[in-house]
């Protein structure tokens, strides 16, 4: 008889099928996203989704690494980048970006788990510098962009550019809920988003410490500090705007790259939410959740290590 | 406030598995194993030899106050005194005994003449003499815990949690016998005269929630806290912290908060001891898992071999995997299924196969600190252990680990938590030994 070490069960629920429950869980977003931007949305997420994989099987080979393919996490890092990206995005650029998350993020951090920054921002944030135009340009909702044609970009205002001038967007809430803007595939639709994000809290894949700390946060900032004579409208246009939905469930979650602690992932929350008000007022881009993350994800060993759980029985007042 | 611990987890309790019609009573074994240390503490000495007659319920084995006495189990004649495989791991002298099949008991049992006026100390003696264990699974002798605790506690606690998934050995204790759990607790109460008793059971048996509450107004000093079910409510510590909301601090007992904790088991068994006279020498056991054919409870004499009982269970499955003293939580896994139940066997568990586990993988979901009810965080001890860094586990607090099982069993990344914990607090006090 083997002499196995207790506990002798464990949960069925393992790291492959949390990143097969993220990846139902962007199903609506990606669907949202075709229907708004046309058929090419789709095939830029399929593109990035293969190539990452692709990207992590070239690293592994390379680096004589056991393949470890089957728990979806390439996977999940080119689907979130694709999100990020407008559907006109050229194809080369969204490969390009892919392979850029998975190897110089993700694997040379030493892999799934060890990664210091978020890699889908990661590799956004690197697309944006080198090829800002391309980034920056959205087509308009109901555009459908051909899948072929390469130029000839119809670049739509996205509301957080109008907000910039310190006046409320054209687009209704309800456009903004239903994702009739124009806007990178998978930040649009608002509605999508939440529906995913709720999936993944009723799975228990996420605490809701991060993405409510992170909306919190921003609703109360941008209510206070509104630029416009309606302050509700303002925040809820500043939450439904700019990726901030799918930042807060998708992107400042991240396992990896955000901390453990229960008050950790609060403060990470709340930084991510505080940083992005912050970029969004007073950066040259009009949203600014991206380097808020990434600017958190680098404070996340500190946070974690100011935040460890107080010790059992430590305490006040310990024996009443 | 809300009565509960920090972290913990709901693993399936499989507690259905278990045939909860009866206590069933086992085919005599034709032989027993007595190991002359079930407790914590060091094993007693031998009062018999080989080729010596002995009676149910008769000494066997004896020593000073940690040296807590061992009884036979059964009639016959003493074969031998050696080492022999121990439940707890490794191998421990052992008494072993032919059973005659005759069922004699020794005129060593004699019930204390008035039980209504007993002193103190002559209590306590009794729980000694009558080799009283904590039958929960620590083992910790009664009466030390008892009358370390007197004057000191203002809480007194009956454990019938039994948190463990598959374990329904103190639930159906309570079924069938409650008057025997109460009146223990009630001696136990008049030596150690705390302001408030209680008796705390999981919402997951009812049937023992209706047994206790038909007798409850005969004893209206007890009172009965029914806590939804949550693994580890049954571990001490988390147990004190759920019904009072106090901590006991690192290299605490219990008694430092106010509070002692007895398991309903030895509750009956210092019933026993006090009004009949009978030491430790049977106890209720789990027999249990997927891999056996008709699991059920057995009333087991102390020393009964595992085979033994698993036969009478129906025997095991083709697809044995692993035979397991205690739950599966926190259960001990055993190489040979020859080990005798001793005085805190609750369970054997007969588990599957199962298949190889994927290369362990720490994706910082956290969740190991969510469960961790001694607020530790797995997943940096790990990181250290590997590395084998005393000095950071220690920073981490890795001895306040109470080896529950919570953070393996949340992973999804599959680490070896516990396991590697066990091996880093082993390498610690080696390290300090040299």
């Amino acid at each position: 008889m083997k002499k196995t070490s207790s506990p002798h069960i464990r949960t069925r629920n393992g790291t492959s099928r949390i990143m097969r429950d993220v990846l139902i869980a962007l199903i609506p977003a990606v669907f949202a996203g075709t229907l708004i931007f046309g058929l090419r949305a789709l095939v830029i997420v399929l593109l990035c989704t293969v190539s990452s994989v692709a990207a992590e099987f070239f690293w592994k080979f390379l680096s004589h690494q056991h393949m470890a393919l089957s728990d979806c996490s390439a996977a999940v890092t080119g689907m979130l980048l694709a999100m990020t990206l407008p559907a006109s995005v050229p194809y080369g650029i969204a490969v390009l970006g892919s392979a850029f998350a998975v190897i110089f993020v993700k694997e040379i951090c030493g892999g799934l788990g060890q990664n210091i920054f978020n890699p889908a921002l990661a590799a956004r944030a690197f697309l944006l510098l080198c090829f800002p135009r391309a980034l920056t340009q959205y087509p308009a909702a109901g555009s459908s962009y051909p899948l072929s044609k390469m130029s000839d970009i119809v670049s739509s205002a996205t509301p957080l550019h109008e907000m910039q001038q310190r006046i409320l967007p054209e687009a209704s809430l309800w456009d903004m809920l239903i994702g009739n803007i124009g806007g990178c595939i998978g930040e649009v639709c608002s509605l999508a988003l939440l529906a995913g994000g709720i999936y993944l809290l009723a799975r228990k894949v996420l605490s809701p410490r991060i993405p409510l700390a992170c909306l919190g946060t921003v609703a109360l900032l941008t209510l206070v500090f509104s630029k416009s004579g309606y302050p509700l409208e303002w925040m809820l246009y500043q939450l439904l705007g700019g990726g901030l939905i799918l930042g807060a469930f998708f992107m400042a979650t991240d396992y990896a790259s955000s901390p453990v602690t229960p008050r950790g992932r609060l403060i990470h929350g709340a930084g991510c939410g505080a940083l992005t008000v912050l970029f969004r007022y007073t950066g040259i881009f009009p949203e600014g959740f991206t380097y808020a993350v990434l600017l958190m994800n680098a404070a996340s060993p500190l946070i974690d290590q100011l935040t460890a759980p107080r010790r059992f029985g430590i305490r006040k007042g310990a024996t009443e | 406030m809300k009565k509960t611990f920090h972290g913990g987890i709901h693993p399936a309790d499989k507690k259905n598995l278990t045939d909860t019609s009866a206590i069933f009573i086992p085919p005599e074994p034709d032989r027993v194993i007595i190991p002359l240390r079930q407790h914590i503490g060091t094993a007693c000495e031998p009062l018999v030899k080989a080729g010596d007659r002995v009676k149910i319920g008769q000494k066997i084995g004896g020593g000073s106050n940690m040296q807590l006495p061992v009884h036979a189990s059964v009639s016959g004649t003493v074969t031998a005194i050696g080492p022999m495989p121990h439940p707890g791991g490794g191998e421990v002298p052992a008494v072993i005994i032919e059973n005659d099949h005759k069922s004699e008991f020794s005129d060593q049992i004699v019930a204390y003449p008035d039980p209504k006026n007993l002193p103190q100390n002559d209590f306590f003696r009794i729980l000694h003499d009558a080799g009283i264990a904590g039958m929960g699974g620590a083992a910790f002798p009664a009466a030390v815990k008892a009358s370390s605790a007197q004057s000191r506690i203002d809480t007194l606690i009956i454990n019938a949690c039994e948190c463990e998934p598959y374990i329904v050995s103190d639930d159906m204790l309570l079924r069938t016998e409650p008057l025997r759990v109460l009146s223990g607790t009630m001696l136990l109460a008049k030596y150690l005269s705390p302001a408030r008793i209680t008796l705390a059971v999981e919402d997951n048996k009812p049937a023992a929630i209706a047994a206790l509450k038909a007798h409850l107004h005969e004893f209206p000093d007890i009172q009965l806290n029914i806590l939804p079910t949550h693994y580890p409510q049954g571990s001490e510590k988390q147990l004190i912290q759920a019904l009072t909301h106090r901590e006991v601090p690192a290299g605490k007992l219990p008694a430092d908060v106010g509070c002692c904790v007895f398991n309903p088991s030895t509750a009956a068994a210092v019933h026993d001891a006090v009004y009949d006279g009978i030491p430790l020498i049977r106890r209720i056991v789990t027999v249990s898992g997927e891999a056996l054919e008709a699991p059920r409870c057995f009333l087991a004499p102390i020393g009964m071999r595992f085979s033994d009982l698993i036969e009478a269970a129906g025997g095991t499955k083709k697809n044995i995997g692993s035979i397991i003293a205690g739950g599966p939580m926190m259960g001990i896994a055993q190489e040979t299924s020859a080990v005798p139940v001793i005085k805190s066997t609750n369970c054997i568990l007969c588990l599957p196969k199962k298949e190889e586990p994927p290369q362990p993988r720490c994706i910082r979901c956290g969740k190991c600190i969510e469960v961790c009810p001694m607020h530790l965080q797995p997943l940096y001890l790990y990181r250290s252990e590997i590395s084998a860094d005393h000095a950071s586990l220690e920073q981490l607090h890795l001895s306040d680990c109470i080896e529950c099982g919570c953070c393996s069993y949340i992973c999804p990344g599959r680490l070896p938590l516990v396991e590697r914990f066990r091996a880093g607090k082993k390498a610690i006090k080696e390290a300090k030994r040299k």
